[in-house]
């Protein structure tokens, strides 16, 4: 059951943006994915859960550390292995009104990769496109139309289609719903769900909602400049989060709920997060954390597994 | 006792190439002061455009209020002009936008923008002026207000940028607040903490504020009251408990339904409301969440609902609440258990 179909060890990814500047978007981040799990990833604008999502589909390449799929180690491959593994990671963007070329017909939209990975032509491929429409809730009419004839919600699901149109085996969506309307949010995650029974998929998904990363996810990676903080299942990590960070992320969620909103205590953290330039010294949170003590400036705390699946980076629970 | 501000069947078009755009039909609410009502509802509700027409910033032409009335402090503010509303606009009504990086001017000091409304409406000297922008920066939590009085908006962050705004809108301790999606741009560390600063500062100066939002977690958070929008119209209106609790209008059930619960263990899968938001250049002539909605009936699509007074303050713009109705609600709450 549990065959982890995706690997990724101590992965990095800098930007350089100055002679002596460099972007630490990623820095040193190792977990892995199984086979038909869903994976949340949540963390604030700029803690590099983005970057992290496309380093792993090969969009950029790792400035070290290994990602690797299926068994095949990203880098060293040849060019038919690559291709093959291209095809079957394949990723969902955030903004269905940037991710969709408005100059090319829906069909051509949806058949670029079949095209490039000559997976049909003609009137099967037609076919095919047809079909993947009817599939992700569209009409095969849709086919002839460009992008601007659709709401956001259609065009997300255009994105949809043009992604299961190669048969992939594991899929980044990289904030696919934070676009859409709410009721319109709801109709993209049960077809996502609905996909990956049917087609056995396996989802990485990136989201700052941590409503719907919960809702989602079978497990749930919390990052912070950078650096994973918290790893464990999605029920684990909200009854029990041990990262500070993780605490006042859960309680900064609003909740849909007057009697307990106004109820409740919430942890407020005080700033901004730091850059991602120029981390603090030891844990990056120290300098929000409520509970820092001397050590966090002086050692990075370890990557522990506190308890039987649950992960995290804090000198709390360090002995 | 007469209310803050009061709208009164207002009607606001747009014209197109397309034709003409019925943003706003006969929205209707009012605001105390001192509360905080949320309008909730997704694009093109006409959430923005109505308290944009409050405000006086719709572009006429081609927006036009085709009828209705707004009358802010006992005032009818209608068709005031542009003179007339800027008076109003810098002193008593002050406004916060969702996107902190576009409101602020960048080629200005922060300090500047803030003194500017104070120099022009509370008459102060510069010097007071920017005392009282330093103090303004202290009171929304930006530390070393001073030396930040002199920096551009590009040296602050979303969340600090945002606070610049709110102490812009508060600079003349206004009667009314609006704010248009506050935080929507921010990260939920950061929207704690602006929502943290609006619910204090309302507190202590005893301000109305009207949030725009779509997030039901904010309103349950914020608002006392709620008033939810669709297709141009004001479906339901009531305490925030009754929106929560007991909703009497499907869009409202739709809305609660298709988002998940933080506070519920167990998964379940979620309710969305199928189809898509109607077309604004013809609407129906009935209710316009009919097409999509699972209740509907014959009349729905015929004739747009009155507004069914549920009690004092809650009222449903649904003619599920008409005593000939069938029961659906009780039926809702039978196939759940």
């Amino acid at each position: 059951m549990s065959v982890e179909i995706l690997q990724v060890e101590n992965v990095k990814k800098h930007f350089k943006i100055g002679p002596n500047q460099t972007v630490k978007s990623v820095d040193g981040i190792s977990f892995s994915i199984k086979k038909g799990e869903t994976f949340g990833l949540v963390g604030e604008s700029g803690s590099g859960k983005s970057t992290l999502g496309k380093t792993i589909v090969g969009l950029y390449s790792a400035t070290s550390g290994r990602v690797s799929f299926d068994g095949h180690e990203f880098g060293d491959l040849d060019k038919k292995t690559q291709k093959k593994l291209n095809r079957e990671m394949q990723m969902i963007f955030q903004d269905p009104h940037a991710s969709l070329n408005p100059r090319m017909r829906v069909e051509d939209i949806i058949a670029e990769g079949i095209d490039a990975h000559r997976l049909a032509k003609g009137k099967e491929r037609q076919e095919l496109v047809y079909h993947l429409l009817e599939r992700v809730g569209l009409r095969p009419e849709h086919a002839q139309r460009f992008p601007h004839e659709f709401s956001g919600g259609q065009r997300q699901r255009i994105g949809i289609a043009r992604a299961l149109a190669v048969k992939p085996k594991f899929i980044v969506a990289d904030e696919p719903i934070s676009a859409l309307d709410v009721s319109i949010q709801a109709q993209v995650i049960n077809l996502l769900e609905d996909l990956k029974h049917e087609e056995n998929l396996t989802y990485l998904f990136i989201a700052h909602d941590l409503g719907m990363v919960k809702h989602i996810s079978d497990r749930i990676g919390v990052m912070y400049l950078g650096k994973m903080m918290e790893l464990t299942t999605s029920s684990q990590l909200f009854e029990e989060p041990l990262h500070p960070y993780t605490e006042a992320l859960l309680s900064a969620i609003p909740l849909p709920n007057p009697r307990l909103a106004k109820k409740r205590e919430r942890i407020i953290l005080s700033g901004d997060p730091p850059s991602p330039v120029n981390p603090p010294s030891g844990c990056r949170f120290r300098t929000r954390c409520p509970y820092a003590m001397d050590i966090c400036a002086k050692a990075e705390p370890s990557w522990k597994e506190v308890k039987e699946n649950h992960w995290t980076a804090c000198h709390l629970y360090s002995k | 006792m007469s209310h803050l501000l009061k709208v009164e069947n207002l009607q606001v078009s747009f014209k197109t190439y397309g034709g003409e755009v019925q943003a706003v039909r006969n929205v209707s609410f009012h605001v105390d002061q001192g509360e905080v009502v949320a309008i909730v509802g997704e694009s093109g509700s006409g959430k923005s455009v109505t308290v944009q027409t409050v405000m006086g910033l719709i572009p006429i032409p081609p927006g036009k209020i085709k009828g209705g009335k707004i009358t802010f402090s006992g005032k009818d503010i209608t068709n005031l002009s542009k003179r007339e509303m800027r008076k109003l606009k810098g002193s008593e009504i002050g406004m916060v936008f969702q996107d902190p990086m576009t409101s602020l001017n960048p080629t200005m000091k922060i300090g500047k923008q803030i003194a500017e409304g104070l120099i022009k409406h509370q008459k102060l000297s510069k010097a007071e002026a920017k005392q009282k922008a330093i103090e303004l920066l202290k009171l929304v939590g930006i530390p070393n207000a001073a030396e930040r009085y002199n920096q551009y908006p590009h040296e602050f962050s979303g969340g600090m940028r945002q606070r610049v705004v709110i102490a812009i809108a508060l600079a003349c301790a206004p009667k009314l607040l609006i704010a248009d999606e506050p935080t929507t741009a921010l990260d939920v560390t950061i929207q704690a903490q602006i929502l943290d600063l609006m619910k204090d500062l309302q507190r202590r100066m005893n301000t109305a504020i009207i949030l725009i939002t779509h997030d039901l977690g904010v309103v349950a958070e914020m608002a006392q009251r709620v008033i939810v929008m669709y297709g141009g119209i004001v479906v339901e209106t009531g305490t925030v408990f009754d929106i929560f609790e007991r909703p009497k209008h499907p869009y409202t059930w739709g809305l609660l339904e298709s988002i998940p619960k933080p506070d519920v263990k167990e998964k379940k899968r979620l309710i969305p409301i199928e189809g898509s938001p109607p077309d604004l250049f013809s609407p129906p002539k009935g209710c316009p969440f009919a097409p999509r909605c699972k209740y509907a009936m014959e009349i729905c699509v015929e004739k747009m609902p009155g507004e069914f007074k549920i009690s004092n303050e809650h009222i449903a713009k649904c003619w599920l609440n008409d005593p000939r109705a069938p029961q659906v609600e009780a039926l809702i709450a039978a196939g759940r258990e």
